[in-house]
């Protein structure tokens, strides 16, 4: 049954997964979408809004690829622009004004890449993301539950506690991608997803994830209820908690540093 | 007699081909050729002109160099000089490629940080290093920022960096991923202090440190004709099969579309970055509670 970090690469790309708004309807009561970056557009590749966890108002956000063809053509293939990195980034400090706890379901293969996005600012739209979930004054969970593709991925993730399912990827850049740089062919992918350590087993031995979702049931209601009930329990413990922002800053001050030598 | 004036040179490459537009120079002096306009210059021409060329042109400049043009002499202390990476994930190949970029570039690391005086003003002050792997963001990058940020916190300084990278170091996985996260909650925390962050973008600026550090500045300079941007053109450019514009992720575009406050050329910078400093540091500032 093992299974190389490659082919988890490709289950987690699988159109079959649920999606995003699988994991909204599946997991939160009475959802009210809210649209718009009240900037320049309304972006389909991110899905956001208010919902009830537990009978507790959250603000729910999520990256959504969609299932058929012509859905996720319409989602741009969960690749959000500038645009689902502002109304990600308004509908989380409406959190925080309401204080709200926020959650964010996270599948992405990164960034929209394209003229316009460039032109309007992704670098900063995610560096704006950053900056701010960094000090944002409410619980934050980040869940990734497909791809978790680099910086695009991230801009929503800067949380007090980020989860992965057994089987979503977290890197810095596409196998491909980097196989593509490093030795200019991208059919090493194999060897640079393995490299790159990129599976939940991975991220959490790297400090980067807290918890590893099983995939037990994926999908049906069992699998929606169990993750309901942990998310409901991590908030209820994340609220107790004193200096949550200073904590969040201590969670990604940490990473790394292990990796650094200080030789005189 | 109608054969000589046939003979006259007809013009300036006959009667001894172009010469280089600069004044004679020791045979033995190494010159360097300009991309842009395709003339030769004496390296000691180029380097009293900060590496720019007489056509605008702006060489690309290691961290100490900037660090000399750019600084009061004398003034430069270095913080954190030892601080460097390793191989965090065994990564294939990547103790070679960091050994041989460290004979190199005679650096340990990407950025080099310090404090130092700009026309008298004192401040925190990075310089990444485009001849280390361009300047990647790794764990060591990563954390030498974010010292210098804590730094600049307790201090009560201001921080003027110069970015050129090509983005987060791919050989270090997630964790040079986080190091987006990482400095950009250093960021916050200083600027949340009240205190100044001046940022000079310098070619190329892209990937993921455009998308934290870089464009987390309250102000946000660029060097001519510098590269800043998110996705590399070549891959947009195969993504979407579209032409791109003229001068696309250029410093003048990026200002165009309002994501850069000014253009600055390398010769004026020191002069306008003690201005704005002093302008931050005046002992009279505006308190909203005097009124």
């Amino acid at each position: 049954m093992s299974q190389t970090p490659y082919s988890i690469v490709k289950m987690a790309r699988d159109s079959s997964r649920p999606t995003g708004l699988d994991y909204i309807n599946g997991i939160f009561q009475g959802f009210i979408e809210l649209h718009g970056d009240r900037r320049f557009a309304d972006d389909p590749a991110v899905v956001g809004g208010i919902g009830q966890l537990d009978g507790r108002a959250v603000t729910v956000i999520a990256i959504e690829k969609g299932h058929t063809a012509k859905e996720r053509s319409r989602r741009n293939f969960g690749a959000p622009g500038p645009e689902g990195y502002r109304k990600a980034l308004r509908l989380m400090k409406q959190a925080e004004k309401f204080k709200r706890p926020v959650i964010l379901f996270i599948d992405t293969s990164g960034a929209y890449c394209g003229i316009g996005a460039e032109e309007r600012g992704q670098g900063q739209a995610i560096a704006e993301n950053l900056v701010e979930m960094s000090s944002l004054g409410v619980p934050v969970i980040s869940v990734l539950i497909g791809e978790g593709g680099s910086g695009g991925a991230l801009a929503l993730a800067v949380a007090d506690r980020v989860w992965m399912l057994q089987n979503a990827v977290y890197s810095v850049i596409s196998p491909e991608g980097c196989a593509s740089i490093l030795w200019k062919d991208a059919a090493k992918a194999e060897v640079a997803a393995k490299s790159l350590k990129l599976t939940a087993e991975d991220a959490k031995a790297l400090g980067v994830v807290e918890r590893i979702v099983s995939e037990k049931d994926l999908g049906q209601q069992p699998f929606f209820h169990r993750l309901r009930q942990m998310l409901v329990q991590e908030l209820e413990d994340l609220s107790e908690e004193e200096d949550l922002v200073s904590k969040r800053y201590d969670r990604f001050r940490r990473i790394g540093v292990e990796a650094v030598r200080e030789t005189v | 007699m109608a054969f000589i004036k046939f003979l006259k040179p007809k013009n300036t490459l006959e009667e001894g081909g172009r010469t280089a537009a600069i004044v004679q120079q020791d045979a033995l002096e190494p010159e360097k050729t300009c991309p842009n306009c395709h003339r030769s210059f004496p390296v000691s021409k180029l380097w009293a002109d900060r590496l720019v060329c007489q056509c605008g042109y702006h060489f690309r400049m290691k961290a100490r160099q900037r660090i000399r043009s750019t600084v009061d002499k004398g003034s430069f202390q270095e913080l954190f000089p030892s601080v460097h990476g390793k191989d965090p994930l065994d990564f294939p190949g990547y103790p070679e490629k960091i050994d041989t970029v460290r004979t190199a570039s005679g650096e340990l690391e990407a950025v080099i940080c310090g404090t130092a005086r700009i026309g008298g003003q004192e401040c925190c002050l990075f310089a990444m290093e485009p001849s280390f792997m361009m300047g990647s963001m790794g764990s060591a990058v990563g954390e030498k920022i974010t010292r210098l940020f804590e730094y600049a916190l307790e201090h009560g300084m201001s921080v003027v960096g110069f970015t050129v990278s090509g983005g987060a170091r791919m050989q270090e996985g997630l964790l040079s991923l986080m190091q987006m996260a990482k400095t950009s909650a250093a960021v916050k925390r200083h600027s949340d202090q009240g205190l100044l962050y001046i940022v000079v973008l310098t070619d190329p600026t892209t990937g993921g440190v455009t998308a934290s550090f870089a464009m987390e500045a309250d102000i946000i300079l660029a060097e001519p004709g510098a590269t800043v941007g998110f996705a590399g053109a070549r891959v947009i450019e195969q993504t979407t099969r579209k032409t791109l514009p003229k001068g696309f992720q250029k410093a003048e575009f990026v200002l165009e579309h309002g994501f850069i406050d000014e253009v600055v050329p390398r010769t004026g910078q020191k002069k306008l970055l003690s201005q704005l400093l002093r302008l931050h540091h005046g002992g009279d500032r505006f308190e909203s509670d005097t009124i």
